[in-house]
């Protein structure tokens, strides 16, 4: 049998955030001549690659939904558009705005973990922002739901409403992981194992949602 | 809080009997999870489909015990018609989530892509454990159906609507029935989800040091494109299935039409779209049927390069291949909607790339036969079954080329030789496929090896079963036999019953052959011979490492790759093979390029 060699584990503990895990990857070609001694080792850490599948499944997920809606809309008469509720502007605005805190926090964070900056400027401030407003914006929504229920406008009063609540709730839900996704970075911060991997990936998602809210609120807006 | 995107690395060798072996973090113990599912699943659809076949077989056979599963559903252990199809829709759901996805990508996939890939584990653990125990919650639902008061759905895997949202005014089991099997099914996506993240991952950043993608072994590469349509197609179905569940408990109008009337009552329900489930239920089906056989596509390649003793006549041609046939399937769905009401310049919208994707399966087919060909294969249990896959695939596959024109499928549509098809192509074939996985992979998952005289005989006595069950369905359904009928009472399907008895009898048999299997699997498990690290004399990473692999994988030193995945029969090299992470040279053209 032919001999197996081993080299030593790679994995580094003392590792900066920013070099990668460092467990080889997608880069890491051994090249035709040269040997091993010029590989190249900067997979990205799984959480970064993560995200953007996560984020791939979830575009599907509201894609099969909108197309339901296109579907449906065009498909029979018994389609009434609804008026939306004006605090859904406000709660655009609120998770819009928790983009921009976020970001601040997370260009704090990572001019740290980069060596930019000795300490890192106060940016649990600007990540409980962030946590107060998402959690606005969910309780925003529920006062959404409440108002048209109030007004007697249910789930099968409908087809449009029953679009309405299956988007909206499907997406505040999807915002309620994001709000995990935020107490664990702070979390982590706190106990100083926050990777900048996980601050990178959690605001990734985070951006999403905003953008992903933006899409249904012009998607049930307006009259296809 | 756990650390879920941690690397896996972080999480140590479990100590308590509960986090090594229930809620485990470790792929091999999932996979191994996965395979113990998929293993009770498969006894339960295949004593359903002896059930269905007695009844097919032998009008009203009384089957003894059968009052005590149902007592509305078999009075007298006679099965009442809607029972057979509730039995029938059973046997489709079970078979098609709980074993043809589950056996070949989650179990297998779980246990060996991270090996294969050279990782320690999967990159999100706890994500993977969720995966599994989120699956197992939605068999459980499944099961559960056949408890409650008027049993489980008789709607069939596909779940059409109307019948299928409309609540118990339809027939038995299509109230709560149905709400259970859509639970089911909605938990199956969220745990496939969570692992195709996994086998995503794993693949594109957990790679040792030298294994670029092409280094990869074809069985990595399956699971890694099965898992890019699961994340794609399970995304689908899931919010299909919250339209459905809604449609029932919240009076909702997705799926169902205006003033319908079922069993003299008008539905309160309007507007609903039906072909709107069609659409997003196929958009989902058809890349499923993908899913279920390009792992076994990569399995038996896996084999059959191991037992030729050289690599297929191309390692890209046939990655493209499963990659054009991923890429394909979605562009396909509509084939099985053409007798729909579809427009018919849908269905030959549809029809082109239905014709289309037979030009992968073939080039895939053909490098298998070319690579065969001439070769020394080494005839042992797993490349019997090898062989077999292939067998079945192109007997199974060729039935397509008809069903793939409208023309012709108008005629066939929902009758056996639609049955024949898909049983052959992609149910007995990927079966094959598991079944050649758990002989070859065995010895590494449990450290002991198969018995390959009682794994030849199960090999020979399955594939001539197989054939005498499905291939009679291709002629029943030339001779215009409809498919999900319960009895034969028209004039001309009662000369068709002998058939219907040869197929029962044949099935009872060939489902009786498998206890070998279980006895096999059960007794080499416990008193099996003690297996060496690398019994085929294998290439890949799982072969470099001990029998069975230690708890991360590679003990404390790392792979490192040197070689494409199948160096065998080298010229000048000191064996017939060169295993990836031995750095002896090979001189050869076509090594790293």
């Amino acid at each position: 049998m032919a001999t197996v060699v081993h080299e030593p584990p790679k994995m580094d503990v003392d590792r900066l955030p920013s070099q990668g895990s460092g467990n080889g990857g997608w880069r890491n070609l051994v090249p035709a001549s040269g040997g091993l001694r010029k590989v190249q080792d900067a997979s990205p850490p799984p959480a970064s690659t993560g995200i953007w599948v996560a984020l791939a499944s979830i575009t599907m997920t509201f894609a099969a939904f909108t197309s339901a809606l296109v579907v449906r809309q065009g498909g029979a008469p018994d389609w009434q558009h609804m008026t939306l509720p004006p605090i859904l502007y406000l709660n655009t605005v609120v998770i819009i705005g928790s983009s921009f805190t976020l970001e601040i926090a997370r260009r704090r964070i990572a001019a740290f973990m980069g060596g930019l900056h000795e300490h890192a400027d106060k940016p649990l401030r600007w990540l409980y922002i962030t946590l107060s407003l998402g959690l606005l914006f969910v309780a925003g929504q529920i006062l959404a739901w409440r108002e048209l229920v109030s007004q007697g406008l249910r789930f099968a009063t409908n087809i449009s409403y029953s679009f309405f609540y299956v988007l909206t709730i499907a997406h505040a839900l999807h915002v309620s992981g994001g709000l995990g996704g935020l107490v664990r970075v702070i979390s982590k911060f706190n106990n100083r194992t926050l990777k900048r991997s996980t601050l990178d990936a959690t605001s990734r998602y985070w951006h999403f949602m905003g953008v992903l809210w933006v899409y249904l609120l012009v998607l049930l807006w307006m009259k296809l | 809080m756990h650390d879920m995107s941690a690397h896996a690395v972080h999480h140590g060798a479990p100590t308590s009997f509960i986090r090594k072996h229930i809620f485990s973090l470790d792929h091999k113990v999932i996979g191994k999870q996965y395979y113990a599912l998929a293993l009770v699943a498969v006894v339960v659809g295949m004593v359903l489909s002896w059930l269905m076949r007695l009844h097919l077989g032998f009008a009203n056979f009384a089957i003894p015990g059968l009052h005590l599963l149902s007592k509305n559903g078999a009075p007298g252990d006679i099965m009442t018609p809607e029972y057979y199809l509730q039995l029938m829709t059973m046997h489709g759901t079970i078979m098609v989530f709980f074993v043809l996805t589950t056996a070949p990508f989650a179990a297998f996939g779980n246990f060996f892509l991270p090996i294969q890939t050279g990782a320690e584990d999967m990159p999100f653990p706890h994500f993977n454990m969720m995966s599994f125990w989120v699956t197992f919650t939605g068999f459980l639902f499944l099961v559960a159906s056949f408890f409650v008061s008027d049993g489980p759905t008789l709607g069939g895997w596909t779940q059409y609507a109307p019948l299928s949202a409309v609540g118990a005014v339809s027939g038995p089991g299509q109230g709560t029935g149905v709400v259970l099997w859509a639970f089911s099914i909605a938990f199956f996506c969220v745990g496939q989800l969570f692992g195709s993240l996994n086998f995503i991952t794993t693949t594109l950043d957990m790679r040792c040091k030298g294994m670029s993608l092409m280094r990869l072994p074809l069985s990595a590469w399956a699971w890694f494109i099965t898992s890019i349509m699961g994340l794609t197609a399970f995304a689908v179905l899931m919010p299909a299935v919250i339209l459905l569940i809604l449609d029932h408990v919240a009076g909702t109008s997705f799926f169902v039409s205006s003033n319908l009337v079922i069993n003299d009552q008008v539905l309160p329900h309007s507007g609903g779209s039906t072909l709107l489930w069609q659409h997003l239920f196929w958009f989902f089906g058809h890349p499923e049927v993908y899913i279920a056989i390009i792992p076994g596509m990569g399995i038996v390649s896996h084999i059959l390069i191991t037992n030729m003793r050289r690599p297929m006549l191309s390692h890209r041609v046939l990655i493209y291949s499963m990659g054009a046939l991923a890429v394909l399937s979605y562009m396909v769905y509509g084939h099985h909607m053409f007798v729909s009401g579809m427009n018919p310049v849908s269905s030959l919208a549809f029809s082109f790339p239905t014709l289309v994707i037979t030009i992968p399966s073939t080039i895939i087919v053909l490098i298998w036969l070319g690579s065969l060909y001439g070769s020394k294969l080494r005839i042992n249990t797993a490349s019997l079954f090898g062989l077999g896959f292939i067998s079945m695939f192109i007997s199974g596959g060729v039935s397509g080329f008809f069903l793939a024109q409208p023309s012709i499928d108008i005629l066939l549509h929902a009758t056996y030789f639609v049955v024949g098809h898909f049983h052959l192509v992609m149910a007995v074939a990927a079966i094959f496929g598991i079944f050649g996985g758990t002989y070859f992979w065995f010895p590494k998952m449990t450290g002991r090896m198969m018995n390959e005289s009682l794994g030849k005989l199960h090999f020979w006595l399955t594939f001539v079963g197989a054939y005498l069950i499905f291939m009679p369905f291709h002629y029943l359904g030339i001779a215009g036999n409809v498919r999900r009928y319960q009895a034969f009472v028209d004039d001309y399907l009662i000369p068709l019953i002998p058939v219907h008895k040869f197929i029962t009898v044949a099935a009872l048999a060939t489902g009786a052959v498998q206890l070998i299997f279980i006895y096999n699997l059960i007794y080499s498990r416990f008193w099996g011979a003690p297996a060496p690290d690398n019994p085929w004399q294998g290439t890949s990473l799982e072969w470099s490492t001990a029998t069975p692999p230690p708890h991360n994988n590679f003990g404390d030193k790392m792979p490192v790759v040197y070689h494409d995945p199948y160096q065998y029969s080298v010229e000048g090299a000191s064996s017939d093979f060169i295993m990836q992470t031995s750095p002896e040279p090979v001189h050869s053209a076509d090594e790293e390029k």
